[in-house]
C-alpha cells in the first residue's frame, strides 16, 4: 500500500519538500542541543518543564480525541463515521509519533532512554504512560493498516482486528488519564493537585482532536478527490461543542474550589496565569486569548445556524484548536511551576531555538499524517471507482 | 569501575555488581538470569563480599539533620554552602571560565543554576506558615534549605529508573549514571530541592574535587548528606562548616545526638502536612 506515498503531484511534493526543510532546520538546532544540553532551552531549575512538555501533553489529548469517531463508528455503528474513522486512527498515529519525538527532545540524556525499560519502576508514572502510549501507537497503526487495506481488497477486515479495536477504546482514555496523573499525583504543586484534571484534559482532548480532524476533512475535500461526508463533519462538530464546554465547566469547577476555599498555595498559580503575581505576567494575554476563543467557539458551536454555516465552521475549529493549545500547554505547563514550591516566581519563556525544535518535530508529524491521509484517500477514492 | 563511588552510591553495593556482572555479559538479556543466580546462592544485601573496612564509616538507622536557627549567621551560611559547594565540584555560574581551559564557553543562565544547600527567608523555607506578625527575628533569619531525605520522598516515586532511591540508612541518593534526565524528580518534590545540569559544568567549577565526581550534562542532582564522606567516617561538609548550627544522626536512635537535641527544643519540619516525613528539622 506504501506505494501510494511515492506517487503524487507537483503540490503534494512541494509540501513534503517544505516539511523536510523544516525538520533539517530544526534537526541541526536539536545537534546543538545534543551536544550542549538543554540550556539552549528557556527553561530553569524552577520551571524545569517546559515547551516540549507542553505540546507533549496538547497531543496526547489529539491522539486520544481520536477515539470520539471510533466509538460512535464501532459501538454504536454510527455509518456517516465510516469514512473518516481511518483518518482518526491515522490522526492518533501521527500525534502519537509527535508525543515520543518530544520527550525524546526533552530528555537530558536521550540515549539512556531505555533505561525505563531495563530498569521498570511500576510506582513511577512515567512508566505507565510510556506503556499506554505505546501501546496506542501500537494498536492504532495494526488496526488502520489492516482495516485499511481490507477495504482496498474489498474484502471484511481480518475478525482480530475486532478485539484491538474494542481495546483501543480503553488505552484512548487511558494514554490521556495516565499523562494527567504524571501532574496530578504530585504533592506541593497546587496548580495541579486536582482530581478534575484528567476528566479536564480530556474534555479539552475531545474538543482539540475532533476540531483538528473537522479542519483535516476540509483540506482532504479541498486536495482528494474524496470527501468524508458534511453529515460526519456536522456530528464532530456536535461533539467538539459538548466536549469545549466540559471543558471549560471543569475549569470553573477548579476556579470555584481554589477560590471560595482561598488556600494561597492553589490561588497563586492561577492569579499567575491570569492577573500575574509579583509584577510578573508573561502568559496573562496568552490565558484570556485562550479563554476567549473558548467562549466564542461555545458560541458559535451552540447556536445551530453558525455550526452548520460550512464557511463559518473551519475558522471556529481554528479558534478552539488554538484556545485549547494555549490552555492546556502553555498554562498547564508554566502554571504548574509558577510560582515554585518556595513561592518565587521564575518565569519561563521558550528560546527562539526550543520553538523551532518543537516546529521540526511537528513538520515530522504533519508528514507522517500527510502521507497516512493519502493513503487512505487514494484507497477510498481507488474502492468507489 | 570506581570502587570507591559504587561504595557511596550504595552501601551493600548490589547494584554495584549486578551493573559490573551485566555488562562483562554483554547481552543485556543476561542480566536478570545473573540477578537470579545471585539471589538463589543466597546472594541478599549482607552475602556480598564488603569491599571497603566498615568499621569507621558513620552509620545509622535512619539519618537526620537538626539545623538550629539561632546559630545560623550571614556568616555560617556562607561557609557552608562554600564548603558544599566545594565538595560537590558544584559550578558557580558567577566566575569568569577559563578562556584558555575552556574556550567559546556559553553564557551562564542565573536561572539554571545548581544548588544543594542554600539560603532562604523564612516565608521562602515555610510558605504555609508566612504570618504578618511573624516575630522580627525570623523575618531577617537566615535559613538554611536543602534536601529533606524525606521518609516518603515523592522524587523516589516518581522516578521511571530507580535512579534516584532510597539507602536503607534513609539517605535519599541519585545513580548519576542511571538518570536519563527526564526530571520528573524536580516536578515531584515539594520543597525545589533538586537542580538539572542543563550544562556541562567543568568551566564553572574553580578547583575540582578528585574525591567526588563531576556530574556530565543532562542529569539531575541534590544533596547526598555527603554520603561519600559519612563512608569515611567523616561528618558531612555542612557539619564541620557549620560552627555548630547543623548537627547529623540517627533519628531512629533515642540515644542519639539529634535526638536529644529534639527533645529538648521545639523543632519544625517542612511542609509537614504533605506527610513526606522530612528528617531535616529546624529549632526555632
Amino acid at each position: 500500500m506504501l506505494e501510494i506515498a511515492i506517487k503524487g503531484s507537483k503540490k503534494y511534493w512541494i509540501w513534503l519538500g517544505a516539511l523536510l526543510t523544516v525538520m533539517a532546520v530544526a534537526f541541526a538546532l536539536y545537534v546543538d542541543q545534543f551536544m550542549n544540553g538543554l540550556m539552549i532551552t528557556g527553561m530553569s531549575r524552577d520551571v524545569s518543564w517546559g515547551f516540549y512538555i507542553a505540546n507533549f501533553t496538547f497531543l496526547v489529548g489529539v491522539a486520544a480525541g481520536g477515539v470520539m469517531v471510533v466509538i460512535p463508528y464501532y459501538l454504536h455503528d454510527y455509518e456517516k463515521f465510516h469514512r473518516i474513522t481511518i483518518l482518526g486512527e491515522f490522526l492518533a498515529v501521527a500525534s502519537l509519533i509527535m508525543c515520543l519525538m518530544f520527550i525524546v527532545a526533552d530528555l537530558g540524556q536521550p540515549i539512556r532512554m531505555l533505561n525505563v525499560l531495563l530498569y521498570p519502576t511500576p510506582n513511577s508514572m512515567l512508566f505507565w504512560d510510556m506503556c499506554v502510549l505505546n501501546g496506542y501507537l501500537f494498536l492504532n497503526i495494526v488496526i488502520g493498516w489492516k482495516v485499511l487495506e481490507a477495504e482496498r481488497n474489498q474484502v471484511k477486515p481480518p475478525a482480530w482486528t475486532k478485539p484491538l479495536i474494542y481495546l483501543s477504546i480503553p488505552f484512548a482514555i487511558g494514554i490521556h488519564t495516565v499523562t494527567a496523573y504524571l501532574y496530578c499525583g504530585l504533592p506541593g504543586r497546587g496548580f495541579w493537585l486536582t482530581a478534575i484534571l484528567a476528566p479536564r484534559f480530556l474534555a479539552s482532548a475531545f474538543a482539540a482532536g475532533p476540531s483538528f480532524l473537522i479542519l483535516l476533512c476540509y483540506l482532504v475535500r479541498k486536495f482528494t478527490k474524496f470527501d468524508p461526508g458534511w453529515e460526519a463533519i456536522q456530528t464532530l462538530s456536535k461533539i467538539v461543542c459538548y466536549a469545549l464546554i466540559a471543558n471549560v465547566f471543569f475549569f470553573l469547577c477548579e476556579v470555584f474550589v481554589v477560590f471560595y476555599s482561598k488556600i494561597p498555595g492553589h490561588m497563586a498559580h492561577i492569579k499567575y496565569l491570569f492577573f500575574g503575581l509579583h509584577g510578573h505576567g508573561a502568559l496573562v494575554p496568552w490565558m484570556w486569548t485562550s479563554m476567549t476563543l473558548m467562549f466564542i467557539g461555545i458560541a458559535l458551536l451552540v447556536v445551530p445556524a453558525f455550526r452548520n454555516n460550512e464557511t463559518l465552521l473551519p475558522f471556529t475549529c481554528i479558534m478552539i484548536f488554538i484556545g485549547t493549545w494555549i490552555d492546556k500547554s502553555l498554562g498547564m505547563i508554566s502554571g504548574g511551576f509558577v510560582p515554585n514550591p518556595l513561592h518565587h516566581v521564575t518565569e519561563y519563556i521558550p528560546t527562539v531555538q526550543e520553538i523551532v525544535i518543537s516546529l521540526g518535530v511537528l513538520a515530522t508529524g504533519l508528514l507522517i499524517l500527510t502521507v497516512l491521509f493519502k493513503l487512505a484517500a487514494t484507497v477510498k477514492e481507488e474502492v468507489r471507482g | 569501575m570506581n570502587n570507591k563511588r559504587e561504595n557511596f552510591l550504595n552501601k551493600s553495593s548490589r547494584r554495584g555488581f549486578l551493573k559490573v556482572a551485566g555488562i562483562s555479559a554483554v547481552a543485556i538479556g543476561a542480566a536478570p538470569a545473573i540477578k537470579a543466580v545471585s539471589i538463589a546462592s543466597g546472594g541478599g544485601e549482607a552475602a556480598l563480599p564488603v569491599k571497603t573496612a566498615k568499621t569507621e564509616a558513620l552509620t545509622a538507622k535512619r539519618w537526620g539533620m537538626v539545623i538550629d536557627t539561632n546559630k545560623i549567621t550571614e556568616e555560617v551560611v556562607e561557609s557552608v554552602v562554600a564548603a558544599c559547594r566545594n565538595s560537590h565540584n558544584i559550578p558557580d555560574f558567577g566566575i569568569q571560565p577559563d578562556e584558555e581551559k575552556y574556550p567559546n564557553t556559553r553564557p551562564a543562565k542565573k536561572m539554571q543554576e545548581i544548588k544543594w544547600i542554600w539560603e532562604e527567608h523564612y516565608h521562602n523555607a515555610f510558605p504555609e506558615m508566612e504570618d504578618e506578625f511573624l516575630a522580627d527575628k525570623f523575618k531577617s533569619l537566615p535559613f538554611l534549605v536543602t534536601c529533606n531525605h524525606c521518609k516518603n520522598a515523592p522524587c523516589v516515586q516518581a522516578c521511571p529508573t530507580k535512579a534516584t532511591f532510597k539507602r536503607e540508612d534513609g539517605i535519599v541518593i541519585m545513580d548519576f549514571h542511571r538518570c536519563i534526565g527526564c526530571r520528573f524528580c524536580m516536578a515531584a518534590c515539594p520543597y525545589g530541592s533538586r537542580s538539572f545540569n542543563f550544562r556541562d559544568a567543568r568551566p564553572f567549577i574553580e578547583k575540582i574535587n578528585p574525591e567526588f565526581p563531576v556530574r556530565s550534562k543532562g542529569v539531575v542532582e541534590k544533596c547526598n548528606l555527603c554520603a561519600e564522606r559519612l563512608e569515611r567516617g567523616l561528618q558531612p561538609a555542612c557539619v564541620e562548616a557549620s560552627e555548630g548550627a547543623i548537627v547529623v544522626g540517627d533519628l531512629e536512635d533515642p540515644e542519639s545526638e539529634v535526638r536529644a537535641i529534639l527533645k529538648e527544643n521545639y523543632a519544625i519540619r517542612r511542609k509537614q502536612e504533605l506527610g513526606t516525613e522530612p528528617s531535616v528539622y529546624y529549632i526555632m
